[in-house]
């Protein structure tokens, strides 16, 4: 660690890597009323069990890229972050908002919920990955602007690479966006329209800028390739992401009362969107086989060939396998959404946060990497987790498969709950691919605490 | 790649490129929203039963199960032609009343959420106005 400010990321990574906890047991658990459909009910229906997955999952992640970015950004600007203690409070600021977010999803009624926290004033709520309560949209937006603030101050003193630029453009975009949280119009397609500008524009968009900066600056790191090359390779990326992606946000508009013209346009520039993620994996092993120095975290380097590997099977090819419109016909709104949305935001986002935290935390923790013994479980946790996310991908695209066929192919079309049943054996399948995840996160978490070796960074 | 393709050249491409698809993309939100009326029932939005309805379908946080024009979650049947499925307004309203407290033994079951017969009418006001936006000839059958 070459400044001291950059250590304010620490609390930000052991946040990040509790609520990924919980964004997985609540998984597991609507992994079972899948097929145990009574199981915790009625004190944790299924929504409420997916409100805290999916919201977990969105606030570590932030959490996980607001640390990578006070971790890269004095490094990048070659000097000490602007003020290490607004940092401190944001954090605690952040953390409490969404402790109290969940513990209100867990404990009051969702509508008691938005009575109680001004849903009435502005109502944003109840709109899929949107449900936080106002006030908590609020602290967010309070947050970002407090964090982009220190980062952007530091890039501003500082020196100002491609890196630090990206990064930027990727976390301003991402906090521009989050306000269309706050639109909600009546009108049910106009509704739908401005909600994916956050959703779309986010995963499919301007944070893949987030994640090419922080693959990119720990692929320099770890081996030593020049800095022209890899920023190089960088904007390639970004440009094909952003010149596929922000049209591809077409995909979306097939159905819900958009003019049909959106099927043509989505379909082609979507269909472009593997592109940038493939561009990612020839980055990574390019890199890689190219590098210059030996690092010794090769938990670290794992970790980012496995984000570009991932990223592209998850966000690419299963994003492919049903972007077309007329196979979206058939496939929008099934198992297959979720086979995708699983491997996508693990190999995209999570693997992407994970091989931060892998490189960071070591030298945050005074050492140039953790022992040989730690980094051996860590790469085990790798594997099971990463084989775990394949197979819960495989079935659930099995049960898609299945769900489209038996519910809206075959002759005699059945009833959602029938089909439901029918396609249960994979259910389970994917609820017992999720307990082998689970064992892979522990021992992720074990490999923490597997003392490093004595050698100083 | 070769040395003629510089950083700078590839930062031109990716503000360049950038710019232009934005630039594309907003013509095309304009586009859209001055054909959407025609597709949108924006006429039926003059019903407060409508309007309050979409209020209950968020606040009771419907979407964390069900799909509605395939959006949302998959745990329950999608929403947007419900209406039509179950035949009238009465047998969605008559369906959500009768949903058993204590659940289903093994089973899933929608939630008890002991609305108001007003408010059993706004919610069916609301999803007989989702389904009656054209979208494109989906769901692909009555069984959403």
């Amino acid at each position: 660690m070459q400044y001291k400010s950059q250590a304010v990321a620490k609390p930000y990574f052991i946040a990040a890597i509790a609520l990924f906890v919980a964004q997985i047991l609540f998984g597991l658990i609507m992994g079972l009323q899948y097929v145990w459909g009574d199981f915790l009910f009625p004190h944790i229906p299924f929504n409420v069990a997916r409100m805290v997955h999916t919201n977990a999952l969105i606030v570590w992640l932030l959490m996980g890229f607001m640390g990578a970015a006070y971790y890269l950004i004095p490094e990048e600007a070659e000097t000490e972050l602007h003020s290490p203690g607004l940092a401190i409070a944001m954090f605690w600021i952040f953390l409490v908002a969404a402790g109290l977010t969940v513990v209100g999803y867990l404990t009051v009624p969702y509508a008691s919920l938005a009575k109680m926290t001004g849903n009435d004033l502005l109502p944003t709520m109840g709109r899929e990955f949107l449900e936080q309560p106002l006030i908590t949209k609020v602290g967010i937006v309070i947050v970002a602007l407090a964090f982009l603030f220190n980062i952007s101050m530091t890039v501003l003193k500082g020196r100002k690479t491609s890196i630090a630029t990206v990064l930027l453009i990727g976390l301003w975009g991402l906090a521009v966006l989050f306000l269309f949280s706050f639109y909600n119009p009546h009108n049910v397609v106009r509704d739908k329209f401005y909600w994916w500008w956050v959703v779309h524009l986010w995963v499919e968009g301007v944070w893949e800028l987030i994640l090419g900066a922080i693959l990119a600056f720990v692929l320099i790191k770890v081996t030593g390739v020049d800095r022209e090359v890899i920023e190089k390779w960088l904007y390639v990326i970004i440009t094909l992401t952003l010149v596929s992606g922000i049209l591809g946000t077409g995909h979306h508009y097939y159905w819900i009362g958009t003019p049909e013209s959106w099927q043509l346009i989505g379909s082609v520039f979507s269909a472009l969107e593997p592109i940038p993620f493939f561009g990612m994996t020839l980055f990574a092993f390019n890199m890689v086989n190219r590098r210059r120095r030996e690092h010794p975290n090769k938990a670290a380097t794992l970790w980012a060939l496995g984000t570009g590997v991932m990223a592209f099977l998850g966000a690419g090819v299963w994003g492919f396998l049903h972007t077309l419109s007329p196979v979206n016909y058939y496939t929008h709104g099934t198992q297959i959404t979720a086979a995708h949305g699983h491997m996508a935001f693990y190999g995209a986002y999570v693997m992407a946060v994970l091989t931060m935290i892998s490189y960071a935390m070591p030298l945050m923790r005074g050492r140039a990497a953790n022992s040989n013994k730690a980094q051996v479980v860590e790469m085990w946790s790798f594997w099971l987790m990463t084989i775990a996310i394949v197979f819960i991908t495989l079935f659930l695209t099995a049960a898609g498969i299945l769900q489209v066929w038996l519910q809206r192919v075959s002759d005699s079309p059945l009833p959602f709950m029938v089909a439901q049943d029918q396609v249960s054996l994979f259910y389970w399948m994917r609820e017992w691919s999720g307990v082998v995840f689970l064992i892979g996160l522990v021992v992720y978490i074990w490999s923490f605490f597997i003392p490093g070796e004595e050698k100083a960074a | 790649m070769s040395e003629a393709f510089t950083t700078s050249t590839a930062r031109n491409i990716f503000y360049g490129g950038t710019m232009f698809f934005l630039l594309v993309f907003l013509a095309l939100t304009y586009q859209t929203e001055q054909v959407i009326p025609k597709r949108d029932k924006r006429e039926m939005l003059a019903d407060p039963m409508v309007v309050a309805g979409k209020k209950l379908w968020e606040t009771n946080n419907c979407i964390g199960c069900h799909t509605l024009l395939g959006e949302g979650a998959y745990f329950a049947p999608e929403l947007g032609n419900v209406v039509k499925r179950l035949g009238s307004k009465e047998a969605v309203m008559g369906f959500i009343q009768s949903r058993p407290a204590e659940g289903i033994p093994g089973r899933r079951s929608m939630p008890q959420f002991n609305f108001t017969e007003q408010q059993l009418k706004e919610i069916a006001a609301f999803l007989d106005y989702v389904g009656q936006i054209d979208a494109a000839k989906w769901p692909p059958n009555i069984q959403g």
